[in-house]
């Protein structure tokens, strides 16, 4: 077992997993993060179990000081991070030695950063999750973001840490964040609250990340979306991604810690696939809606669980070009020692 | 009730079965039995379902089972409703404490009604409430039916703390606030039960679909009650059978 120092604990630093699920119909919120692909392949690239509870960093990151050897890896956005001071690669696992600091240099691109630890951060899972809930502070690390002084413990993990060095994401699946996303949407559960030209204007103009943009939702501000007779419903489920619309005609993105029912219509839904891409969005940043069907955004989901695939084989299974059997002497004794050559 | 279930798409996860467009008895009994059926049923890759007032929503796993089939899946479970058995909906009692420092609202509630300290609290506990769903917060219940001689609007100015447990009345609604939270309730007592405890077996104590019943008890019986609940002995009380009448 490892542990972590935090000595500055950045500006909203949280243990994070996929979330807790099963208690929605009780109020619970789901909470768990917020870009689950940097979630995924960053506990694969460290060994865990890709759901493994990590640490959800936003914008400004923390500093951490390792009291153990271990692998980590960060993913997400780019907050420039640096190993005693000088920078270090991200989407690829990192070992690190006792005494060493992981600080950040400054927001690059995206928003939020992931960090894993192989072995997985040690916290007790609350309803079944080790997410952090912060409003009902339930979860993660005493149901509240990090403070400079807490002491993380890690797990054991399954390898070494030096079995772990050298897992890298392939290029071609690290995203790029850009300030003008693109975001595609199924329509509903409320589209028909709307009028032609509401979903119109929906489809068709920019909307922009304000300053009220946290893990329940994302406010936009654009073009009024028209609604046929107010922005009102009977209060319903509310799904992760969902774009509801108020009376005042402005959308918000409901995200990981969403109430689990509101009040207002929604006019669509952000796709899973898609819904990494706005967890990297911040305050500034433009939004276009593309509209598809739910067998679409359901090939999507596919084709996302084919790149974690790959990812996953690209980090597990090393190609041996050869194999060679040597005899080693080292004071007295003999060793064999198997050798492989990999591509 | 709509003639046909309406099947709408919240994303490409999740699911909406909407039965009609008002808040009635009758749906939320719809609700009730289909949430069942779906669990007993055992779909492969339906994750949870939310009820609320008219409406279900069901999220799935689109990497086990795909939008059309399930909807296919649904409509079939739907038609074969009325041969399924259900379990009948069951009543918590909810032992409250009415009025004193816990109700500091109560003679509001009543001078705004005509209506003595006592007359509130008998009309209060005289009927038994739906629970219509839970939402808003961990374990908040969304309740149905009071009586509309204790009807009474929110307070002018809300309380930044209301402690858990405390029971309310906003307009035409009652309800019990299961964490410390601010609001403009009118406060007719408090029950000792914690319906909400998240390290708990069972974190949340009541569920939507079934009824709560408030029993009014003295000072005493709320201390030891509230000893009890903070030991993990209390044994709570739950009224099999049919709710609603009595």
């Amino acid at each position: 077992m490892g542990s972590v120092k935090v000595i500055n604990p950045g500006l909203l630093t949280l243990v994070e997993d996929s979330g807790r699920y099963g208690y929605q119909q009780y109020g619970v919120p789901v909470s768990g993060v917020m870009d689950s692909f940097s979630h995924r392949v960053s506990n694969i690239l460290v060994g865990n179990h890709e759901l493994e509870a990590v640490l959800e960093v936003t914008m400004i990151g923390p500093q951490l000081e390792f009291m153990d050897q271990m692998a980590i890896a960060i993913t997400g956005g780019d907050l420039s991070p640096a190993i005693n001071g000088r920078a270090v690669l991200m989407w690829e696992s990192i070992i690190v030695n006792k005494g060493d600091r992981l600080s950040f240099q400054g927001l690059k691109s995206g928003c939020r950063s992931y960090i894993a630890f192989s072995g997985g951060i040690k916290v007790p899972e609350v309803m079944g999750s080790k997410s952090t809930y912060t409003r009902g502070k339930i979860g993660g690390f005493e149901g509240r973001a990090l403070k400079a002084g807490d002491i993380l413990e890690i797990d054991t993990p399954t390898e070494s840490p030096a079995g772990l060095g050298g897992r890298k994401t392939p290029l071609e699946f690290i995203p790029e964040y850009s300030g003008t996303l693109e975001l595609r949407v199924t329509l509903g559960p409320q589209e028909d609250y709307f009028t032609a030209d509401g979903i119109n204007t929906f489809l068709s103009d920019y909307y922009e990340v304000t300053n009220e943009c946290d893990r329940m939702g994302y406010r936009l501000k654009g073009k009024n979306i028209e609604h046929v007779k107010g922005g009102d419903i009977i209060s319903d489920g509310i799904a992760m991604g969902a774009v509801q619309v108020p009376g005042h005609g402005q959308p918000i993105i409901m995200l990981a810690d969403r109430q689990t029912t509101g009040g207002y219509t929604k006019i669509a839904n952000v796709i899973w696939a898609d819904l990494p891409k706005i967890a990297q969005a911040k305050p500034g940043d433009k939004i276009r809606f593309v509209k598809v069907t739910v067998p679409e955004a359901q090939q999507l989901i596919r084709e996302m669980e084919d790149k974690i695939s790959a990812i996953k084989k690209a980090c597990v299974t090393r190609e041996v070009v050869s194999t060679r059997l040597l005899r080693l002497k080292i004071d007295g004794k003999t060793y064999e020692v198997k050798v492989e050559e990999l591509k | 009730m709509y003639k046909q279930t309406k099947y709408l798409a919240a994303g490409d996860r999740a699911l909406v079965m909407e039965f009609g467009n008002s808040i009635s008895e009758e749906i939320n009994r719809k609700i009730r039995s289909m949430g069942i059926a779906i669990e007993k049923s055992k779909i492969e890759g339906i994750t949870e379902t939310v009820p609320t007032y008219r409406s279900l929503m069901v999220h799935y796993d689109p990497m086990i089972i795909g939008y059309d089939a399930l909807i296919d899946r649904l409509r079939l479970l739907e038609e074969q409703l009325e041969s399924i058995d259900l379990p009948s909906p069951c009543t918590y009692e909810i032992p409250t404490l009415y009025g004193g420092e816990f109700g500091p609202d109560i003679e509001n509630v009543a001078k705004h009604n005509n209506l003595t300290v006592e007359q509130v609290i008998e009309i209060h506990t005289s009927r038994d409430y739906l629970i219509y769903m839970l939402g808003f917060t961990p374990g908040f219940c969304y309740l149905g039916g009071m009586d509309e001689r204790i009807e009474t609007p929110r307070l002018g100015t809300p309380r930044t703390k209301i402690s858990a447990g405390s029971v309310g009345i906003a307009a035409n609604q009652t309800g019990i606030y299961p964490i410390d939270s601010p609001g403009g309730w009118q406060l007719i007592g408090r029950t000792p039960l914690k319906l909400y405890d998240p390290y708990r077996e069972n974190p949340i104590l009541l569920k939507a679909g079934n009824y709560i019943r408030f029993k009014r008890i003295d000072r005493e019986q709320y201390d030891s009650i509230k000893e009890e609940v903070e030991k993990g002995t209390y044994k709570y009380i739950i009224h099999n059978g049919e709710g609603g009448g009595r």
